[in-house]
């Protein structure tokens, strides 16, 4: 018997899974209980096959494992889906009185729960809910109480009045009542509930969520998977603070309207996805050096092109790293986890405005989209700080103008950080330019003054380097000989997978990295280990390229390139291969 | 300090480079008058350029001021203009700017109707990158580029602008100094998106659309029985394709900024030291 209960409901793109499995999380989540959702989009058939998959238990969940133990299935298709993940013993709920589902055949060992949905959603007030009476049926199966679907079923449907509230509260209880009168069967599951008081969230809010509360008031964008949800959190939201969002007629339009208002002396943001990265590559070599503090997100999906929106890859980690021509000072930062999600945003913000550069928030689709259970201090707002750098206002204009009254964006400062006039301070007017420019932010070609500029953004990195802490999060025995080193969502997996390893006997040391540039040296920490693993969802290893860069040294990489993030137990079982020495694919190539 | 700027006050000490007899003098000359007559000075005053002979501006005149990328001055200027709505913001550019990469910008600029300026320096060439064709040259204007013609219609800039639904649209000439200031000071006290088209020739590499070519034939509205509320009569005008006219051709006397309609109206560089007091009210919401 597992601690945790994998769940899932499947049927076609249309089907209200999303919002089905959506009322349930939340339900566990109300519950006390710990959850983690995972959103599946396959691909392996052709059509609209959608799934919402729910992992719950009383202690922290932190990555999705292969395993399915109860499933509603709303078509045959999603079984068949789903069969490397069910097991001896998986539930499958489904309406067998349905032409298209009478003929499921429940697979061997399988416990097979036909219950009439739309009939009984019809009992209730409508086949609409049907998916209701299956949720009411999980419920009775998993041995968790229907009244704790109550609150989470108003908070759905509250806004379309009292009676369908009611309606569907009954749907979920016929659902119950019907297996437990029809199926005289002890499921074994027992999900308990507690007194925690939990919310649920994914990546994209969090960063929504953490740009308010780090001062930023403007967002300009363009509606792209997966990176959509940033904008919808902050629509209506950011106005209640000063703010506002606008969604612009493209990705260009999107950058440079960012761009304007942070020249006004906003924080300001946009957030896209590789295609739309793409295009806004036009502008980063603008931000850089005018430098105008913006962050820029990209929250990473499957590329090359267009190639699978709705898939998990790690692919633009080169892209953010080294986009646009010429040379672009700028800081890469990517969270590893939801809640690092909001912080790292708060920081990206810091960042931008003490150093005056672009910074570039690197998330990807599965830590975007997933929702997660965590306790509300772990957003703990009076912990948020905001260093907005080197402002200058009336008083102290003064020290930053030349010999000729003339204000002096680009001074080359010791630290390479410059005085910044808010567009509106009395004798503070002066231009900017993405031509090489002078202090004054003019034009120029004259040698000294291009070397100092290019020398004088330079330093704003060094700057960085020192001052703040590029630092990695660590987990496992920091004395062991294995050391594996990851980024972005893979740390949850990662995590889970450290305990199953232990259990097969395997040490290991795991680097979380969050800093991508600047970003912490690894050299010790290389050096001090046997085996070196770089895990990352993409099919060359960018991150591996560029600890191999640092360290002079080569890595063995655990690469994923599927669409599907790293499941904990999957994910151990390559780091043991891993360890044993069987070559990867790329090493196979180089 | 508004009441004493006069326009040299916009003028940077930094000499123009363009060509002896560029028209782009005198366009600039009128933007600097207009923004001084409207009661603007140069630390409220943004302004946004564009690349090719038109993105000097910048560089020329003395405000806040970026230079940014090919085409997409206007975004800019939309960005600044909503972070701060006190400010006065006037985006220039040139036709192929304006018309031709950044023509999406336009489109979606003039729709959205937020209360800014947009000059645009009309010389119906590229000059910068020494004489090919742009979206206003003639059909039959032979460039190196273009050594039969452009073999396509120009772009009519009004028409794109009316059918864009533009609050307001003129015309000027930029050697015209007394009506180019007064139509582009109109443009800036509009209550919405004002935007002008300029001719403003190019002495080095455009030799049909001439200083004398448009004294010849520029009709000015102030002489005509013109009302521009009128919005059919500025349709007619408009798509005359055979005259050049100057002066406001449509001006819509309702027209309400975007900045309003959306109740924009803080100055968004303004925040508090640390996260929103009430912002543990966001993380609730996710219970």
């Amino acid at each position: 018997m597992h601690e945790d209960l994998n769940w899932a409901i499947g049927g076609e793109a249309g089907d209200g899974i999303d919002s089905t499995g959506k009322i349930f999380a939340q339900a566990l989540s109300r519950a006390g209980r710990h959850v983690f959702t995972s959103k599946d989009f396959a691909s392996r058939i052709r059509g609209g096959y959608t799934a919402y998959k729910v992992r719950t238990s009383v202690d922290e969940v932190k990555s999705v494992v292969d395993r399915l133990d109860v499933l509603i299935a709303l078509t045959e298709r999603t079984v068949d889906e789903n069969m490397d993940e069910l097991h001896e013993g998986s539930v499958i709920i489904y309406d067998g009185e349905r032409s298209t589902m009478e003929d499921l055949e429940i697979p061997e060992g399988m416990v097979g729960l036909s219950v009439p949905l739309q009939r009984l959603a019809e009992d209730a007030g409508g086949a609409i809910m049907a998916n209701v009476v299956a949720l009411g049926a999980a419920c009775e199966v998993a041995n968790f109480p229907i009244e704790n679907l109550d609150e989470s079923l108003e908070k759905r449907f509250g806004d379309k009045g009292e009676a369908i509230v009611e309606n569907n509260k009954q749907a979920a209880r016929l659902g119950q009542e019907y297996v437990a009168e029809e199926y005289d069967h002890d499921f074994d599951y027992d999900l308990e509930t507690t007194d925690n008081d939990y919310v649920l969230l994914n990546g994209d809010e969090a960063i929504g969520m953490g740009a308010i509360a780090a001062g930023c008031r403007f967002y300009s964008g363009y509606p792209i998977t997966p990176a959509t949800d940033v904008m919808e959190y902050l629509t209506g939201r950011i106005d209640q603070y000063g703010g506002k969002v606008v969604q612009a007629e493209d990705e260009l339009s999107a950058i440079n309207m960012a761009l304007g208002a942070a020249r006004a002396g906003a924080r300001a943001m946009t957030a896209t996805s590789g295609p739309g990265i793409d295009l806004m590559t036009e502008t980063f070599g603008l931000v850089a050096t005018s430098e105008t503090p913006l962050v820029i997100c990209d929250v990473m999906r499957s590329g090359p092109s267009t190639g699978m929106p709705t898939k998990q890859e790690q692919g633009d980690l080169n892209m953010t790293l080294y986009g646009g021509h010429g040379e672009i000072p700028r800081f890469v930062v990517a969270p590893t986890t939801v809640a690092e999600c909001f912080w790292k945003t708060v920081e990206a913000f810091n960042y931008a405005e003490k150093y005056q550069t672009p910074v570039f928030l690197v998330a990807d689709l599965a830590m975007a989209v997933t929702e997660q259970t965590f306790e509300p201090e772990t957003f703990d707002m009076d912990e948020v700080e905001i260093e907005r750098g080197k402002v200058v206002d009336e008083d102290e204009i003064d020290s930053w103008l030349d010999e000729r009254d003339r204000f002096q964006p680009h001074f080359p400062t010791a630290d390479g950080v410059s005085p910044r006039a808010f567009p509106g301070t009395e004798d503070g007017a002066h231009m900017t330019t993405g031509l090489e420019h002078d202090e004054l932010g003019r034009r120029t070609e004259e040698t000294e003054v291009r070397v100092e500029q290019v020398d004088k953004r330079q330093r704003k990195v060094e700057t960085a380097k020192e001052q703040e802490d590029w630092d990695y999060r660590e987990f496992g025995n920091p004395d062991a000989d294995t050391l594996v080193i990851s980024w972005g969502s893979n740390e949850g997996a990662m995590n889970e997978a450290l305990a199953l390893l232990d259990d097969r006997g395997h040490d290991v040391r795991f680097l979380s990295v969050p800093y991508i540039f600047p970003r912490p040296d690894l050299t010790e920490e290389v050096k001090a280990a046997e085996d070196v693993i770089v895990v990352e969802c993409n099919a060359t290893g960018q991150f591996a390229d560029v600890i191999e860069h640092d360290v002079l040294e080569r890595v063995k990489r655990v690469n994923k390139y599927t669409g599907v993030r790293f499941k904990a137990d999957e994910l151990a079982t390559e780091i043991e291969d891993a360890i044993a020495g069987e070559a990867t694919e790329q090493e196979v190539q180089a | 300090m508004s009441s004493e700027t006069r326009f040299v006050d916009f003028k940077s000490d930094k000499q123009p480079t363009w060509c002896p007899g560029c028209g782009d003098f005198g366009t600039m000359n009128g933007m600097m008058k207009a923004l001084a007559q409207s009661g603007n000075d140069p630390d409220n005053t943004f302004v946004v350029a564009g690349i090719g002979c038109s993105g000097k501006i910048g560089t020329y005149m003395h405000s806040y001021a970026l230079h940014g990328v090919h085409g997409r001055a206007l975004p800019v200027g939309i960005g600044v203009k909503l972070a701060n709505p006190d400010l006065e913001v006037m985006v220039a550019g040139g036709d192929g700017d304006g018309y031709s990469i950044g023509a999406g910008h336009f489109v979606h600029a003039v729709r959205r109707n937020v209360d800014m300026t947009y000059v645009v320096m009309d010389n119906r060439i590229y000059g910068l990158t020494k004489g090919q064709a742009s979206p206003t040259s003639r059909e039959d204007f032979e460039t190196s580029t273009t050594p039969d013609g452009a073999n396509m219609p120009p772009v009519n800039p009004l028409a794109l602008a009316f059918a864009s639904g533009a609050t307001f649209i003129a015309q000027s000439f930029s050697s015209d100094a007394q009506r180019h200031a007064e139509i582009v000071q109109k443009a800036v006290e509009h209550d919405g998106f004002g935007f002008v088209n300029v001719y403003s020739p190019c002495v080095t590499f455009n030799d049909v659309d001439t200083y004398d070519y448009f004294r010849d034939s520029i009709v000015d509205l102030a002489d005509e029985d013109h009302d521009p509320t009128d919005v059919d009569d500025a349709k007619e005008k408009i798509l005359e394709g055979d005259k050049e006219y100057m002066g406001v051709i449509y001006q819509d006397d309702n027209s309400v900024p975007y900045e309003e309609r959306e109740g924009i109206d803080e100055n968004m560089a303004e925040i508090p030291d640390g996260a929103p007091e009430d912002a543990m009210d966001l993380v609730r919401e996710f219970y």
